[in-house]
């Protein structure tokens, strides 16, 4: 199979694949593919690969390269990893169910999303609990997943002042994406609800919960169920 | 055992080169904002460059010695003193039981690094005992450093010494003079071109002061005149670097520095090459700088030739200790 691809260089220890310019799941699951196709070629000079929705991103070392000029080599040993055959790459995709209590004190945007799209908050509950979505890739905070598949009924745009503290497990609303918040910061999403679940914990192994390729959907949840939630190990 | 903070200064904190291979579940790399500096404190700590330090930021903090310890520092010129007699940067040092070490107000430079020989006997986490201050994980509990804190040391000082020694030899005056620099190099980046032709030479021929909101995870510059001339084209989210130039759409550009997101949504005018991060990471808000195009294999040419002469350096020394 031919692959189509550009090559850009991101500053002297880094480059970019881009694989297209639209978003879709096929693409997507073929970055993840090479990208796990490289993870398992170790080669010594490799930092880091960051999977986006249409990019690869390969961090090198320019000095565990030979040569004078290090992207040169690495460009040219990415190339040939790509047009190798990876299809093959086994890529273990998840299901996970997301408890989240949505409106009241862990949802103070939920009204606010309904009266923007003529709906009621039961039916933004409703909506947002349907799917399943895709995880695209991580990114912004440890373990936020890149979500894919919300439904535009309950699109909504960002609030005009971002909020100076928004907690950990906040599902939010942002333009077509919903997200979950990892970590306690400011924000500008519309939040709907909260989950009590921990996403990242550096005392797990992988960190993160929700890993690129899993699929995700939401289960409402009361608020009692959240208080008396408690932290399993995630097996 | 080991050091005790007396006062920590306005941010201090652990850190080392950052985390590799943690980026695509989010994870910021982190680490020093000056790995140069940071390579030489350990140098002339006698460790391996990329030990993790404590990194001190404008305003330095004040250390008590628990136990003897071989200590250097290098970077921003914060006044350093010892049981009140001044110090000179990049003079390794043995200091005994009780000694007062004070770092002040940054002079010149913004952040200053203390190298301790043998390392801080912090659990690494990820791979790294950098702090990750947003995430609140990693150096000494996820935090900035605290008055009466104390850092232990991987090993004890191995020559039993109750006196101070002050190494007769020290880092050239010259190896600092990069803390005055204002010209930074970039290299051109993936969407250079959505970028105006006015727009790209507003961007090389004017000034930029950083601005009072930059840190650790970004420098915010301010330019006489905004570079918005871009037809707005929607930038899929996708990868940065440490250095990558964001413009958004206010048209004043971000400098993403260590702390920075793995993925991000601005379109970048260029990538800050690696052997100016060093430069950038020692401005304070206010400081002006000036971007220079330059070429990819000219960025690797001047980066593997600063590591050939960091591991010359370190030979050196090496051998000096050994006297």
């Amino acid at each position: 199979m031919s692959e189509s691809y550009q090559i850009y260089p991101l500053g002297d220890s880094a480059l970019m694949v881009e694989f297209g310019q639209q978003i879709s799941a096929s693409l997507n699951q073929r970055i993840l593919q090479k990208a796990r196709h490289l993870e398992n070629q170790h080669y010594p000079w490799l930092d880091d690969i960051v999977p986006a929705y249409t990019t690869l991103t390969i961090f090198y070392n320019p000095l565990k390269v030979e040569g004078s000029f290090p992207y040169g080599k690495v460009k040219k040993m990415i190339e040939r990893e790509l047009s190798s055959a990876t299809d093959e790459e086994e890529l273990s995709s998840r299901h996970i169910r997301i408890p989240v209590c949505y409106g009241g004190e862990f949802g103070p945007d939920l009204e606010e999303v309904a009266s923007l799209n003529g709906l009621q908050p039961e039916d933004v509950v409703k909506i947002h609990t349907d799917p399943s979505y895709r995880v695209f890739f991580l990114g912004f905070s440890p373990g936020f997943p890149f979500l894919g598949g919300m439904n535009e009924r309950i699109a909504a745009p960002r609030k005009k002042v971002p909020r100076k503290k928004i907690p950990e497990g906040a599902v939010g609303i942002a333009g077509q994406q919903t997200g979950i918040y990892t970590q306690e910061g400011p924000g500008g999403w519309q939040i709907i609800g909260r989950t009590p679940l921990s996403l990242f914990s550096v005392s797990q192994n992988p960190p993160a919960l929700i890993m690129p390729g899993d699929t995700v959907s939401f289960v409402p949840i009361s608020r009692e169920e959240f208080y008396s939630w408690e932290e399993t190990g995630w097996e | 055992m080991g050091i005790k903070i007396i006062k920590p200064g306005m941010m201090s904190s652990i850190q080392d080169q950052g985390r590799r291979g943690f980026q695509s579940l989010g994870v910021s790399t982190g680490g020093v904002m000056d790995p140069l500096a940071m390579k030489l404190a350990n140098v002339m700590a006698g460790n391996p460059l990329d030990e993790a330090v404590i990194e001190m930021t404008m305003t330095g903090a004040t250390f008590e010695c628990g136990e003897p310890a071989r200590i250097a520092f290098f970077g921003a010129d914060m006044g350093p003193v010892l049981n009140g007699k001044q110090m000179r940067m990049g003079q390794p040092m043995e200091l005994k039981k009780g000694d007062v070490l004070a770092f002040g107000y940054a002079q010149k430079g913004c952040r200053c690094y203390v190298a301790v020989q043998g390392g801080f006997d912090l659990e690494p986490v990820l791979g790294s005992q950098s702090t990750h201050l947003q995430a609140k994980f990693g150096g000494l509990k996820g935090r900035v450093l605290q008055k009466g804190d104390w850092l232990p040391f991987k090993r004890p000082l191995l020559s039993d010494h109750t006196r101070r020694i002050r190494w007769s030899f020290y880092l050239s005056p010259a190896l600092s003079s990069y803390l005055g620099n204002r010209k930074i190099r970039f290299i051109p980046g993936k969407q250079y071109n959505w970028f105006t032709e006015e727009d790209r030479e507003r961007f090389l021929n004017q000034s930029y002061q950083i601005s009072a909101d930059s840190n650790r995870i970004g420098y915010r510059l301010k330019g006489e005149q905004p570079l918005t001339g871009m037809e707005r084209q929607e930038l899929i989210t996708e990868g940065t670097a440490a250095g990558s130039i964001q413009v958004p759409p206010s048209g004043e550009p971000i400098i993403l520095m260590a702390d920075r997101q793995p993925t991000g949504g601005y379109p970048r005018i260029g990538e800050v090459i690696s052997v100016d991060l060093p430069v950038l990471a020692q401005k304070k808000p206010g400081d002006w700088i000036r971007f220079e195009p330059v070429t990819l294999e000219e960025a690797q040419k001047l980066y593997l030739l600063q590591e050939r002469e960091l591991s010359a350096l370190k030979k050196i020394v090496q051998q000096k200790m050994k006297e």
